[in-house]
């Protein structure tokens, strides 16, 4: 059975005031993926995804199960969104149930989302559908292992902590896609191990599709089934098995990696 | 006492006005506070004097003047925050000082200041009309069914607003949306503690009940119980000493608040253990 192709980025270049942070990117991302983006710092990872999310203005075509312009806005609330970091407020008076509920905040544009892609004669699995709001808040809650912190404000949870009620929040409105920017850059090893099993569960159990950026080479190697790799260009797109065998791409990554770090610290 | 104090039609029509005006600007107030909007409130509100000058002027009513010129400030400080480089605070203060030169000019055309600008600026809850009251009644009213329908988005909007655009929120509409309502709940309030002061009742009753460390629902039921006590309490005292109703009010607001810390000082409410904030890094 061939997967359906969910995601396409063709021609993708971003300009910021002149300097080209994308320069024409073109990939593919299929139901059931997990693709590990790595790259250096200022590769341009975060801008790519925020040129996915409508956050960024961007040359080039991106479509969603084929659409593009209104009709792949009208799917963007069907994608779920982890942050590198989130500014907040210590104080900010909200729990955990309150964050994660606020992934269902559009609830009538995700079910107008929902109709446009079953009408591509895709049907993904859907987790949640039917259910109740708070049975959904619950599920979502077990499956990231945070049900015991349900009433707690967000201002008191760990780094760690605070990813996994992201990935809640996504979770929540049954997405068709989740994009995860380096969610796990700083938080404490023990927290990426716990983070990094609950990608893999949702992408095996319950097959949700993930493109998630990072920079460390061997949660990719473990964790991912296919990568991408850039520095504004993108240099290598396919299966991870190719990726770390090929030791010509590797060393490519590894130097434009340091040219990176260099030109950084200059 | 008290039996006797209700048993005035006016002691009557202030309390009930008070506690819809405490009602709006503690709900509306815990937005503007966790949007860093907190002088918002202050800044309409000189607006507002502007526009109740431009009343006075032309011989119109001048809340109905108000309710326009504070709107239309609302959405262009929306505008110059959303459009321009101007950074939040120095949008505010640019309205204010516009708003409130507006009316100086406007005042002074039209022989110096009056008993009714007075009531404006340091507020009248205990010379309220029926016909105020009921206005009053009706704007919370649409207020607060407007803010409890939207709770959960203007949340999310105050929480990160990136991210509420991405799930599929108009950022931009709720935006305006917002500041509109802002501006006509302040109006609102205007007749209760007065242009000046306005703005100690959308800030202090929410930063009170920040300090108890609850969620969203609580947060906001703590803010509007110390509002409507406040309000209650100080109009209250203000008959009974001969004080003014809208200083009293804010000073009621102000003890609680003092209150508030020291019990957290000595222990009695538990320091919950906050976080530093993370900072947004948009690496490319």
């Amino acid at each position: 059975m061939v997967n359906n192709c969910i995601l396409q980025v063709q021609n993708l270049t971003v300009n910021y005031n002149g300097h080209v942070a994308i320069d024409d990117i073109n990939f593919d991302v299929y139901e059931g993926d997990l693709l590990g983006i790595v790259g250096p710092n200022g590769s341009g990872k975060t801008t790519l995804f925020r040129a996915i999310l409508g956050l960024q203005q961007y040359k080039g075509r991106i479509t969603m199960f084929g659409h593009d312009s209104d009709k792949f806005k009208s799917l963007i609330p069907l994608i779920g969104y982890v942050p590198q970091k989130t500014i907040f407020e210590p104080y900010f008076p909200a729990t955990v149930s309150d964050i994660v509920s606020m992934g269902l905040v559009s609830e009538k544009k995700i079910v107008k989302g929902v109709k446009l892609i079953q009408q591509c004669g895709c049907c993904w699995n859907r987790i949640y559908k039917n259910t109740k709001t708070e049975d959904k808040l619950d599920a979502a809650l077990e499956t990231v292992g945070l049900e015991h912190l349900k009433n707690r404000r967000v201002g008191e949870l760990s780094g760690g902590e605070l990813q996994r009620v992201f990935i809640a929040q996504s979770l929540i409105k049954d997405p068709v896609l989740m994009i995860l920017d380096e969610p796990v850059s700083s938080v404490d090893l023990e927290s990426q191990k716990k983070f990094y099993n609950i990608i893999k569960k949702l992408n095996k159990e319950h097959g949700i599709t993930i493109v998630w950026s990072s920079h460390d080479l061997d949660a990719i190697e473990n964790y991912a089934s296919s990568v991408a790799c850039m520095n504004r260009k993108l240099f290598f797109h396919g299966q991870k098995e190719q990726f770390f065998e090929d030791e010509e791409i590797l060393k490519t990554y590894t130097e434009s990696a340091v040219q990176m770090h260099l030109r950084d610290h200059e | 006492m008290v039996l006797d104090i209700l048993s005035y039609g006016f002691m009557q029509k202030a309390l009930i006005s008070g506690v819809a005006v405490a009602v709006i600007c503690s709900f509306m107030g815990t937005f503007l506070v966790l949007r860093r909007y907190a002088l918002f409130g202050d800044g309409i509100a000189h607006v507002s004097f502007g526009g109740i000058s431009v009343g006075i002027f032309l011989g119109v009513f001048p809340l109905w003047t108000a309710f326009l010129v504070s709107v239309l400030g609302g959405v262009v400080l929306q505008k110059l925050r959303s459009s321009t480089k101007i950074s939040g605070d120095a949008a505010v203060a640019v309205v204010l000082v516009s708003g409130l030169s507006i009316g100086v000019i406007l005042i002074s055309a039209t022989g110096g200041f009056s008993i009714d600008l007075f009531s404006f600026l340091f507020g009248s809850i205990l010379l309220i009309s029926l016909e105020d009251t009921i206005l009053i009644l009706t704007i919370s009213g649409g207020i607060i069914a407007i803010l409890l329908a939207l709770r959960m988005q203007f949340l999310h909007l105050s929480f990160n607003e990136e991210q509420a655009k991405v799930a599929g929120l108009n950022v931009t509409l709720l935006n305006y949306l917002f500041v509109v309502l802002a501006a006509v709940t302040v109006v609102t309030s205007m007749r209760l503690v007065g242009i000046l002061l306005i703005s100690a009742l959308i800030v202090i009753p929410n930063v009170t009940a920040m300090l108890y460390g609850k969620g969203f629902k609580k947060t906001v039921g703590i803010s509007i119980s110390i509002s409507v006590f406040s309000t209650v309490m100080g109009i209250f005292l203000s008959y009974a000493f001969s004080l003014a109703p809208s200083g009293t009010i804010v000073m009621v607001a102000v003890a609680l608040l003092l209150g508030t810390l020291a019990c957290r000082s000595l222990g009695l409410i538990s320091k919950v253990e906050l976080r530093v904030p993370s900072k947004i890094s948009h690496t490319t």
